[in-house]
């Protein structure tokens, strides 16, 4: 009996999976076009408009993200801004993820070599052609071991948008829980196991990519 | 209404020039530099001339503002006084356009600063397309060439982890003449090579000479004597003296002069003649 339910339930499993997989999809975009914007901002724009990014990071690290998300969802019709459940969270993934990536592509501003940029400017580039021809290549190959950290962040914490209900797949395991509360153990392992199963994959890929894109000469000797 | 103005100021030097009879083509002309990095003054009123495609060393003892000179020349560290014309245009002016400026100024810097995550070829030809907007199979023709020309036509896909110094330094002569600029300044360019490789370095800047006009800081004294047009020594950020390099090293009017090329051509000087 139990076991039907749970046959029964696995195709809504995969349906939460698929909103799991585009929450994080999308938000890990917004979060990366942003944290990059930000970072460069933080380094190369006039001292007022830096000082506003790190007032941007600071507040957005500084919040819990389901407090992040009732703000969103519950707090902005207030104003008369109503955003769906799903596109709550996916601002609310976003803007959280850039404060943090932001934080990952800095380090990596400040550790190419000043000289890069004034061999940029040495060739008549601007700033804003130095920074996207030379810095941000450099920094994204730089920012992946770090960007790897947060995608996987982002991608387990998409959970908690199960809280303004959108339905992901905690959300969908929930309502099987509700159905067959016999289930409840089973089910949680299983998204569980689904969860470890994505992150595991991407980190693969991601070390992957990592090895790809890496710089010559920068890549990361382990000596054991 | 500024451009405008220059252009006018230029043509009437020209004929100034020309009623003269003199051909000087002054190309590059610094006047009275001062630069100070918070209170310690580097560079007290520095000026001199170069006319195209000459050749000019610059020597002088560690911290003279010899490297700061050249960073001035091209606004990296913009002076704190003083002017700077290149081909009777005011870089130093606020209101001129210092990218276009820089890509008629070549800069070949001591510790290289290769594009890491580019190849030689890429490395070369990335002004190309993205300054000078060549499109990208002509930039990498143009980039193969200069490659050639400094010899390293074989190493065109290697990254820079994956070079020697001196053919870093090659890769970099090379990024600067694809430019096609009026004037290279060279910052040390062969200070961070092991002896075997600073000769090829030299002969690459040495077959450019009279192609293009060379400000080249450096302690290389055989180079400074054979390929110069002029020396100038600097010191406590002034010229000392400057002339040319026959006057220079036999005749030199400075005691001061005399002492630092007797000291450093009892150094470097007679294994560097060849």
């Amino acid at each position: 009996m139990a076991l039907e339910t749970l046959i029964e339930s696995l195709p809504s499993l995969f349906d939460g999976l698929g909103v799991t997989l585009l929450l994080t999809a999308f938000s890990i975009v917004l979060g990366t076009i942003l944290g990059i914007l930000l970072a460069s901002g933080r380094s190369y724009a006039s001292r007022p408009i830096a000082y506003l990014i790190l007032i941007y990071e600071k507040v957005l690290r500084g919040i819990p993200l389901l407090v992040l998300f009732f703000l969103i969802y519950f707090g902005l019709p207030e104003i008369g801004i109503n955003l769906n459940a799903f596109t709550s969270a996916v601002i609310g993934l976003g803007l959280r993820s850039s404060a943090y990536q932001a934080q990952i592509y800095r380090g990596a501003i400040n550790s190419i070599p000043e000289g890069q940029i004034h061999a940029a400017y040495s060739l008549g580039m601007n700033k804003l052609k130095a920074i996207r021809h030379v810095i941000i290549p450099q920094m994204l190959r730089l920012s992946i071991p770090g960007w790897s950290n947060e995608f996987t962040i982002l991608l387990k914490d998409t959970s908690l948008a199960f809280g303004i209900g959108v339905i992901e797949l905690m959300r969908q395991g929930r309502y099987i829980q509700v159905r067959d509360p016999s289930l409840v153990l089973v089910v949680y392992l299983l998204i569980a196991l689904i969860f470890f199963i994505l992150v595991f994959s991407a980190n693969k890929t991601l070390r992957y990519v990592e090895k790809k894109y890496q710089m010559a000469g920068y890549q990361t000797e382990v000596h054991r | 209404m500024w451009k405008r103005n220059t252009r006018w100021l230029g043509t009437r030097r020209r004929c100034i020039d020309e009623s003269t009879e003199e051909v000087s083509m002054t190309m590059l002309e610094v006047k009275d530099i001062y630069k100070s990095y918070g209170d310690v003054p580097i560079l007290k009123g520095v000026s001199f001339t170069m006319k195209k495609d000459e050749t000019k060393v610059i020597i002088g003892p560690s911290g003279t503002g010899k490297s700061t000179l050249l960073r001035c020349i091209n606004q990296l560290s913009p002076p704190d006084k003083g002017e700077v014309w290149l081909n009777e245009v005011e870089i130093t002016n606020p209101k001129s356009n210092i990218n276009q400026m820089r890509e008629k100024i070549g800069f070949v810097f001591q510790d290289f600063n290769l594009f890491n995550h580019l190849n030689a070829v890429r490395n070369v030809s990335l002004g190309l397309e993205k300054v000078k907007k060549i499109e990208k199979e002509a930039a990498h023709k143009r980039a193969m060439q200069e490659l050639r020309r400094v010899g390293l036509e074989a190493q065109a896909s290697q990254y820079p982890a994956q070079l020697s110094g001196g053919q870093k330094q090659r890769v970099g002569i090379a990024r600067a003449l694809a430019m096609d600029p009026d004037l290279i300044l060279f910052d040390e360019p062969t200070s961070a090579l092991d002896p075997e490789l600073i000769g090829d370095v030299l002969d690459v800047m040495k077959s450019l000479c009279g192609k293009v006009a060379m400000l080249i800081v450096t302690h290389e004294m055989g180079f400074a004597r054979n390929v110069a047009d002029e020396i100038i020594f600097m010191e406590g950020g002034v010229i000392v003296e400057q002339g040319s390099p026959k006057e220079m090293f036999t005749n030199a009017k400075m005691a001061r002069t005399k002492e630092f090329l007797g000291r450093i051509g009892a150094l470097y000087g007679e294994e560097e003649r060849r």
